[in-house]
């Protein structure tokens, strides 16, 4: 939807008839203008629990078309950018099948529900349209679920419990430790609880708690007190959305003093705690104070267009429209089997990090570095810059793969 | 029973405070006016938007009194305008507004506001923790269940203490009658109106340092306040206090017995049975205009 609502109701009626009018009247109208410019498709949940963070895919999804316009566009021509609310997975299947079938776009971009990445997914294969995935983190998804046209620039679980696991065990969080667990109870929370479980009994721990929270769960005052009780050495927050902010805000407010971590971690969620209640051990996909050029770049460009800097989702929907516009220049094509081959063949891309990425042909997965942050408190300089980061995992003379899931532990047949 | 059950049983009692606040304005405003007012949730996100707003300017005491203040001046308005073209109507239609507004409030908030979560946290003179033996609270919801425990209280001796209550409860009753006795009932409307709707500002605001600020805030609370009136009935200012405070106790002792995955589940359960076998609710009123 536009954000501009200075239309009166009766121009906005007017408009609307035209429109509809004009399309009835000449289809072609519509058809006729895919010569002259590329179309993406752009799906993510706008509203609902997951909409605060959608949108800042939404932000830097426009922040790159209007980069690469300004830079030439792809193939010479303009590329425009359909952007929808997915709202939930039907409606993200039915949206997604509309943009391929009548705005013929070229490929699609986004989401964060995991639900609604698989029926993109099925859509994306049936039309042989390729999809990149900007968001969802579950395991299945490059597992059982996987399909040939859909690819992942989001990292999925594996890689986040890796990451974060790596950190807690240097601080001797793991061997022999109780940890208290909270998990979402979805999809997204039973697909990271069974992962997390899995990295717990390798490395020699266990789980003192292990509680299922109701998604609309608000108030988290009763947990805490059974966290208190328990006295665990690790506190595992495997939230989804505002309950990450609602947890930390009464976290602090109760003052407990167990560490905190958790697998599943947005920055937007950390910033709406606030620098006296962040606190604890997260992974990110990236994050804005990564000292590389081009992360810098990027955050000067959407700090000045958005008054706010990036968080990971944006870094997301940034780099799958870069990475689709780069891919279809270097081929000058935008044909789908093209572009998969290229891929598949292990093309590398600047993701804005020490090292370059690349999607593994195997899942599609794309390997790249990952982070730790971890809060620094009322020290901290301003509202954004609220935590400390680890040096990028896995370290610069290990392969990329060894946070991701292994071929035994997340079989894909891609069909 | 141990300790620990206990500490969940009274912090449920406490929990269910925050919905009083909410739900006692949607009883009032239904009860006089017959308005189902769905956007009650939308006037509670503004209380807390608004602290985000002032809280750097005034302090969060300030804001304490000014952001309830200026909800209820909104509601005052939004009465005046829409809300009484409604009261003689069948309820669907004020369902429709009030749903709308509630939709077109939280879009308004997505424009100004941006959709990313904001951040308030709590001021350091309220931070800290209550020891009592083993029992754990914290400060500031201590002091949060004092604010709205005084409210209650006066909201009690305004409707049953004073002339304005006594026109209030036989408006409920009977509005026609009333209007024939010579007293305009439209001004008691507006109040009672402005009452309500400060009130679900006044929890926006208290509850801003604790909860999540977004958007869509005022849907997290506006589902178990409609649970915690249909429970207690409607009409009845004390059906509605102990409906909101068996809520917070029954979701308590669900934690409490290490069930948390039902804790919401179990309100909805809750009202199912109640509508099943009292559909007037706990200690609801027989409303003549109701039946």
């Amino acid at each position: 939807m536009s954000k501009d609502f200075t239309l009166s109701r009766r121009a906005a009626l007017g408009g609307a008839v035209a429109a509809g009018a004009v399309i009835i009247a000449k289809p072609s109208v519509i058809l006729a203008q895919t010569s002259d410019v590329i179309r993406f498709g752009h799906l993510t949940p706008r509203t609902g629990f997951l909409g605060p963070l959608g949108e800042y895919g939404v932000m830097a999804a426009d922040l790159a078309v209007e980069e690469i316009n300004a830079a030439g566009g792809v193939l010479g021509r303009k590329l425009e950018i359909l952007k929808e609310d997915s709202v939930n997975p039907q409606t993200a299947s039915t949206k997604a099948e509309r943009m391929v079938e009548r705005d013929k776009v070229a490929a699609i971009i986004g989401e964060i529900s995991s639900a609604s990445c698989l029926t993109i997914a099925q859509v994306a294969q049936r039309t042989k349209t390729l999809y990149i995935n900007t968001g969802g983190n579950s395991d299945a998804l490059r597992g059982t679920n996987c399909n040939k046209y859909m690819f992942h620039v989001e990292s999925q679980n594996s890689m986040y419990v890796k990451t974060c696991g790596r950190s807690l065990m240097a601080q001797g969080l793991v061997q022999g430790k109780k940890w208290f667990s909270l998990t979402a109870d979805y999809a997204f929370g039973h697909d990271l609880l069974k992962v997390a479980k899995r990295f717990m009994e390798g490395a020699g721990g266990q789980f003192a708690a292990d509680k299922l929270v109701p998604t609309d769960l608000t108030d988290f005052s009763a947990l805490l007190l059974e966290i208190r009780n328990a006295r665990p050495d690790l506190v595992i927050a495997n939230l989804a959305g505002n309950q990450i902010t609602n947890f930390l805000k009464q976290y602090s407010e109760f003052g407990l003093q167990f560490p905190v971590g958790g697998f599943g971690f947005d920055t937007a969620l950390a910033w709406a705690a606030g620098k006296e209640n962040f606190i604890g051990t997260w992974p990110v996909v990236w994050h804005h104070l990564i000292d590389t050029p081009n992360t810098k770049k990027f955050v000067a460009a959407f700090t000045a267009k958005y008054r706010k800097p990036p968080e990971n989702q944006a870094w997301g929907d940034y780099l799958a429209v870069k990475i689709f516009a780069q891919s279809m220049n270097e081929l000058k094509s935008t044909d789908s089997a093209k572009i998969i081959e290229h891929w598949e063949k292990g093309a590398t891309f600047d993701v804005m990090k020490t090292r370059e990425g690349y999607f593994r042909a195997r899942d599609h997965q794309m390997m790249h570095e990952m982070f730790t942050v971890s809060g620094v408190g009322a020290k901290a300089p301003n509202q954004w810059d609220i935590f400390a980061a680890s040096p990028a995992v896995p370290a610069a003379n290990e392969s990329l793969e060894v946070i991701a899931s292994t071929a035994e532990e997340n079989e894909c047949k891609m069909a | 029973m141990s300790t620990l059950f206990l500490q969940h049983l009274a912090n449920g009692l406490l929990d269910g405070t925050y919905y009083l606040l909410i739900a006692l304005g949607l009883s009032l405003i239904f009860s006089l006016g017959g308005i189902v007012n769905l956007a009650h949730g939308a006037f509670y996100a503004v209380g807390a938007y608004l602290t985000v707003l002032l809280g750097p300017h005034i302090g969060f005491g300030g804001a304490l009194f000014v952001s309830p203040l200026l909800v209820a001046l909104l509601g005052v308005a939004f009465e005046r305008l829409l809300f009484q073209r409604f009261y003689r109507s069948d309820p669907i239609l004020s369902l429709l507004l009030t749903f709308g507004l509630a939709l077109v409030a939280e879009q308004t908030l997505r424009m100004i506001f941006g959709a990313p979560p904001l951040s308030y946290s709590i001021p350091s003179w309220l931070r800290g923790q209550i020891f009592l033996g083993d029992f754990i609270y914290s400060r500031y919801r201590a002091t949060l269940l004092l604010i709205a425990a005084t409210c209650v209280a006066l909201i009690w001796l305004l409707l049953n203490r004073t002339a304005f209550g006594r026109v209030v409860k036989a408006g409920v009753q009977n509005p026609d009658m009333v209007g024939a006795l010579g007293i305009s009932l439209s001004p008691y409307m507006m109040t009672v109106a402005g009452i309500g709707i400060g009130l679900a500002g006044l929890a926006g605001v208290l509850l801003a340092p604790i909860y999540s600020i977004h958007p869509a805030m005022g849907q997290d609370i506006i589902t178990p306040a409609f649970v915690v009136v249909v429970i207690g009935g409607l009409g009845s200012f004390w059906g509605v206090v102990v409906a909101a405070l068996l809520v917070g106790l029954v979701k308590g002792a669900t934690i409490g017995l290490g069930y948390p995955q039902w804790s919401t589940a179990v309100i909805y359960l809750m009202m199912l049975l109640v509508l099943l076998f009292r559909p007037r609710g706990l200690f609801g009123e027989r409303i003549q205009r109701f039946e």
